[in-house]
Formats: structure tokens, C-alpha cells, sequence
């Protein structure tokens, strides 16, 4: 008797499997550095990327979305391994990769193999340029120049304006030159430019002269090591506007040994804050902590998105767990210059070079956390 | 007028952290006649050690500046011995090679160690900036300090070198070794004893360099000791007034370049000067002219 229990069990359990198995699943690679120096990055975006799945799973039981991590250790050629694995492994898309320099690499042989990608996070144009199936959740860096300008003249933030940046850098002049054409257009009056490379110890020059311009407002289209510096010249001179950075700036709180007073009033556009008040943020933000003990970053927002962005897409083109990857690219391509999707990072639409439209929000730095601006 | 001023002090405060380097370059490449190129990456390890001083073990940033100098100057000896002094009698290219080298292997350790994120140094000067004309003009904490420190540092040189026993002895080294052995001077000893002192300076100067510009990573060192040594042949290698003028002439030519013409060419003009120099007086600005006998 016991015998025949244990089989009707399992036969229900075999049914109900199956039942499972009816819904629709597809496969979406993850891929990003989850060890290595990057890895932060990686594994922020594998996490999002789960509860993306786990929050469009329990909508939608009929269309499930199962998530295939692969580490690429930010490696240009472990990466391509990485992204055959993930092919090897049923994945019919790719939901990355997370930093640039892999990405171009295995972007350029998504092209020839047609397999659909989005990354959450690879920011240069590099990635996009020339590929159809290639999109972007985040903005591209020189976006970030353009919204940047846009947001300051809008929030009227300053009349002033000063910027320094890395000229050794692609990241930084290319903010650069979209914002300085940006402000020109706007009637933004740009005071005072100054540069510097990889290997500048001394940023006085560079900041006084934006203290001898008179600019209220010191944009800083660069990463946080540089600008910690500057942060500490310019609180040494007494000089203190608004300082104003991009996503690099991210990670300025956490450098060891920073004083994060220095960066009190520091403003940066991004375009997710952890602290936001609408639903899906909070949901997002408590889920992540419940599961990974810390609070999400940008790359963990824009990964949860890329997953409901491919998800909707996927769906709206009738894609199953038996489409190739192949016949999925070509759905894909031609969904995602209609799709609007609405995400943690704001209401996104595509262009058909593979670029974003969203609206980007500032977080000013108080008390050493990022808070989101209000006037 | 008042913005040149500014300028000028930056460019002294600058040129005095080049100084305390180029005195380290200066006073080994003066006596044992080779070019330490590891000196940059040892001033990256002496403000390492008063970092991990003062932020993981809470001792006051004077006692840090000490530990650092023990452990730089145990360092620069145990380099010499394990690296230079097998050396002694190979080519010059060798030993310029195997100092590359060093650099290299020390850089990698920090890397290993430390980390590659930057961490942020805390400045140990304890007093804010000097104000004058209403705050227009401001000379800060650490500027003063660095000036002070230099100015010290090259007149005990110049005494200890001039004056007493082991300094005499390094300078018979530095004119002839083989004569200088003859005359009953440990030539080994008193090499030692030169990068000991070097190292020493080069954990004072790594924790002024980052007390000033406070971002400490395992390639600190790197360029402000190729600034460094430029600033130590500007002036005239193996000279240590020669150093000290070097390094503040280049550091004044550096920021008003940048202030005045371009900061995309500050670098630039550094290097270009250093050419001319060594074009119109090719033995620096204070070097003494040796003439070769064959």
C-alpha cells in the first residue's frame, strides 16, 4: 500500500510538471563578470535580472521567463565562451553583456550568429553601432551629455558652468562634446573647460580656473577617483558650488578612506534611485534586500527592466520556447522600435539603432546617501 | 596678479613634493651611480603603510610617518641587497633593467595586497590653509608643510654629505669606488646605507605627496617619480641643491603652463623643457661637468 502511495504521488507530481511545462518558458542569457575585479557589476545585474524573472513569473503564469547566468569574468574572449555556453545551454536571447569591452567583442558575433542582445549597462555607442539586433537599456554615454545639459537648464541649476574632464578618456570626452553642443543649444554658458589624463596627481589648476570663472555649477563627466580629488582641492580653497556628475560618480560614497562629507550636495543623473516612492521601485528595493542584503544599484534596475523589456517583446511576438535563436533575433528586431515599456528606470521607448528614450532623474548626496532631487 | 600668485604657490607646492622625490634619485644615482627606478613605487609603499597606520591600527599620523620611514628604509635595503648589489660589477643597462623591473614586481605586490579600488588618503597636516588678501590668495596646510619639509630635508643632506664621516665616505664612493675601497672604505656599507636614507625620504615623500593629492592606488608612485627624475636631471643629477631646484622649477613650469597655455599640454611642456635643457646644458641646470678619461 505504502508502495502504490508513493507512486500516485509521484505521478501527480509528474502532472502537475507537465501542466508547468505547458505554460511557455523562453530562455534568456545573463551574462556579466561574477568574479573577477568587475564583478560587482555582474552579479548586480544577475540579481536584478532574477527578480525581473521572478516578477513577470508570477504575473504571468502561462509565459515564464527562465534566466541562464554566465560569468565572463569582464574578459573579451572569456566572454565569448561564455555566450556559446549560454547557446549551448537552450538560451534563445541574451539579456547582456554587463560591461563594454565584452560586449562589442561578443556583440559583433551575435551579429553573424543572429542572436537577439540588450545589455543593461554597456554604455559606449561602440556596442550598438552597425548591429540591428543589438539594444540598450541604459543611455549611451554621450545621452548622458545631452540629458545632463537639459536637466540643468530645466531644473535651472545654474547660469555658470564649468566642466572637467579626462581628455585621456572616450567615456569622458564623448559626455563631453554631446554636452558642450548641448549648452550651446540651450543658451547654457559654459564658463570655464579644463582637462586632464589618467596620470594627473594636481587638479588645482583645473579648479581654480572654474573658481576664477565664476561657475556656479562644475559639471564632471568623470569617474569617481578623479572627481574624489577634485572634491578634496575644492573643499581646500573653500569653493563650493554644485558639482554635477554622471554615472561614474556612482561609487564615490563607498571609496575607502573618503571623507563623505566632501561630497555633501554632490549631484548626479542617473537613472534609477533606490530611495523612489513608486511601487514597483520599493517592491524591487525590498526584495532585493530580503534576498541579497544590499541595496540595488543602477546596474540591478537596468537589468530588472532589460528582463520586462524582453519579456513584453517576446510575448508580443508570439515567441515560444521552441523559437531558434535565430528566428528569435528577427521577432525581436522588428518588436523593439514599437515596444514602450515601463520599468524601474522610467518609461522606455527604442530607437532602431538600438538606442534608449527615457527620461533621466538627478540624486543629490545628503548625509552621505543618494536621495532623489526635488526642487 | 593675485591669480599668477596663486598659481606660483601651487606651482612651489607641486614642485616641493617633486623635490623630496628627486633628492631620493638624486643622492642614490650621486653615489652608487645607478637610476633607481623602483624609488617611485617605494614612496606608493610608504604612504600605503601610514594609511594602514593610521586607518586600520588608529595610531596619530606623526607615529605613521615614522612606521612608514622604518619600513621603507627596511625596504630600500633589502632591494639593494637582493636586487642591485649582485649587480655590482654588471652593466649599467643591467642594473637600469632589473630597477624597471622592481618597479614592476613592488607595483603588483601593492596590487596584491592593497587592492586595486583607490583609497582615499587622510591629510596628516592637522592646521587649514593660510589666507591672505581677504582669502583671495590661499597657501595651504599641506603646501607649507611640503616647503618646510624640503627645505629641511636638502640642507641635512648637504650638511650630512658635506660634513660627517659616512657622508665624506659617500662622496670618495661616488668619485671612485675602486680608489675609495683601497682607502679602507666599506663601498657596500656605504651604499646601503644610501638607500636607506633614499627609502627614508621616500616615505616622507609619499605621504606628503598624499596628503596633498589624496588618491593612493598601486600606481601612485609611478608618475610623479618619472616627474620626479626629470625634475633630478633638470637640475643636474647627483646634485642635491641641484633636486631641490629642479623639482621646483619643474613644478612651477608645470602649473603655470597648464594655468597660462593649456592644460592638455601641461605634461607636454614639462617634457619639452627637460629636452632643452638637456640640449643647451646637457649636464643640468647645477651638474658638474665630468670629463671622461679614456
Amino acid at each position: 500500500m505504502k508502495f502504490r502511495k508513493v507512486v500516485s504521488a509521484a505521478l501527480a507530481a509528474a502532472m502537475l510538471m507537465t501542466g508547468a511545462a505547458c505554460a511557455d518558458t523562453i530562455n534568456i542569457a545573463v551574462q556579466g563578470p561574477l568574479t573577477g575585479a568587475a564583478a560587482v557589476y555582474g552579479n548586480a545585474v544577475v540579481n536584478g535580472a532574477k527578480l525581473g524573472a521572478d516578477y513577470v513569473n508570477a504575473i504571468d503564469p502561462d509565459y515564464q521567463v527562465n534566466i541562464i547566468p554566465e560569468d565572463d569574468e569582464h574578459d573579451a574572449e572569456k566572454a565569448i565562451n561564455a555566450y556559446n555556453a549560454a547557446l549551448d545551454a537552450g538560451a534563445q536571447m541574451m539579456l547582456g553583456t554587463t560591461t563594454t569591452t565584452p560586449c562589442i567583442a561578443v556583440s559583433a558575433q551575435a551579429y553573424e550568429d543572429r542572436v537577439f542582445m540588450l545589455t543593461p549597462s554597456a554604455s559606449s555607442p561602440a556596442v550598438t553601432e552597425g548591429k540591428d539586433n543589438m539594444y540598450q537599456v541604459c543611455f549611451t554615454d554621450p545621452n548622458q551629455g545631452l540629458a545632463s545639459a537639459q536637466y540643468i537648464v530645466d531644473n535651472a541649476l545654474a547660469t555658470k558652468v564649468a566642466v572637467i574632464y579626462n581628455n585621456a578618456d572616450s567615456y569622458s570626452t564623448g559626455i563631453y562634446q554631446t554636452f558642450v553642443d548641448k549648452a550651446a543649444e540651450l543658451g547654457l554658458e559654459v564658463v570655464a573647460v579644463s582637462t586632464f589624463t589618467d596620470d594627473t596627481t594636481d587638479f588645482s589648476v583645473q579648479v581654480n580656473a572654474a573658481k576664477d570663472a565664476g561657475a556656479d555649477l562644475v559639471f564632471l563627466p568623470i569617474y569617481y577617483t578623479p572627481a574624489s580629488q577634485i572634491l578634496v582641492y575644492a573643499k581646500g580653497i573653500e569653493y563650493a558650488p554644485v558639482f554635477f556628475g554622471v554615472d561614474g560618480m556612482d561609487g564615490i560614497l563607498t571609496m575607502e578612506g573618503f571623507d563623505t562629507s566632501l561630497a555633501e550636495g554632490v549631484m548626479l543623473l542617473t537613472p534609477f534611485s533606490a530611495d523612489a516612492e513608486d511601487e514597483l521601485t520599493k517592491l524591487f528595493v525590498s526584495q532585493y534586500e530580503a534576498q541579497f542584503g544590499e541595496v540595488p544599484n543602477q546596474f540591478a534596475a537596468d537589468a530588472f527592466d532589460g528582463v520586462i523589456a524582453l519579456y513584453t517583446a517576446s510575448k508580443n511576438a508570439g515567441i515560444t520556447g521552441e523559437t531558434s535563436p535565430e528566428d528569435a533575433c528577427e521577432m525581436l528586431i522588428a518588436q523593439f522600435p514599437s515596444l514602450s515599456v515601463s520599468g524601474l528606470t522610467g518609461d522606455m521607448t527604442w530607437s532602431a539603432d538600438g538606442t534608449v528614450n527615457k527620461t533621466p532623474t538627478a540624486v543629490i548626496i545628503k548625509d552621505g546617501a543618494y536621495v532623489g532631487y526635488t526642487k | 596678479m593675485l591669480s599668477f600668485m596663486s598659481s606660483l604657490i601651487q606651482g612651489i607646492s607641486l614642485g616641493s613634493v617633486y623635490a623630496i622625490i628627486a633628492l631620493g634619485y638624486t643622492m642614490v644615482y650621486g653615489i652608487a651611480k645607478m637610476l633607481n627606478f623602483a624609488h617611485g613605487d617605494v614612496i606608493m609603499v610608504g604612504a600605503y603603510v601610514s594609511f594602514c597606520a593610521t586607518q586600520y591600527w588608529g595610531m596619530p599620523p606623526l607615529v605613521s610617518v615614522v612606521i612608514s620611514m622604518l619600513v621603507c628604509t627596511m625596504l630600500g635595503v633589502i632591494i639593494e641587497r637582493l636586487a642591485y648589489k649582485p649587480l655590482r660589477q654588471a652593466t649599467s643597462l643591467a642594473v637600469l633593467i632589473t630597477a624597471i623591473g622592481m618597479s614592476y614586481l613592488l607595483q603588483n605586490l601593492a596590487l596584491l595586497i592593497w587592492g586595486a579600488n583607490p583609497k582615499v588618503f587622510t591629510s596628516i597636516v592637522p592646521f587649514g590653509a593660510l589666507k591672505l588678501f581677504d582669502g583671495q590668495l590661499m597657501i595651504t596646510g599641506e603646501t607649507m608643510v611640503t616647503m618646510v619639509c624640503c627645505i629641511i630635508i636638502m640642507v641635512a643632506l648637504t650638511v650630512f654629505t658635506g660634513k660627517t664621516k659616512m657622508g665624506k665616505a659617500m662622496r670618495a664612493v661616488s668619485e671612485d669606488k675602486g680608489a675609495a675601497q683601497l682607502m679602507g672604505i666599506n663601498v657596500n656599507l656605504t651604499i646601503s646605507i644610501t638607500f636607506a636614507i633614499g627609502s627614508a625620504l621616500a616615505a616622507i615623500a609619499g605621504v606628503l605627496l598624499c596628503s596633498a593629492y589624496p588618491t593612493l592606488m598601486p600606481t601612485t608612485g609611478a608618475m610623479p617619480g618619472i616627474k620626479a627624475f626629470t625634475a633630478a636631471v633638470f637640475g643636474g643629477i647627483g646634485s642635491i641643491p641641484g633636486a631641490m631646484l629642479g623639482g621646483i622649477l619643474l613644478g612651477i613650469i608645470e602649473i603655470l603652463g597648464k594655468t597660462y597655455i593649456s592644460t592638455e599640454l601641461g605634461d607636454a611642456l614639462v617634457f619639452a623643457v627637460l629636452i632643452v635643457v638637456l640640449l643647451v646644458k646637457p649636464t643640468g641646470l647645477l651638474g658638474k661637468k665630468v670629463h671622461e678619461k679614456v
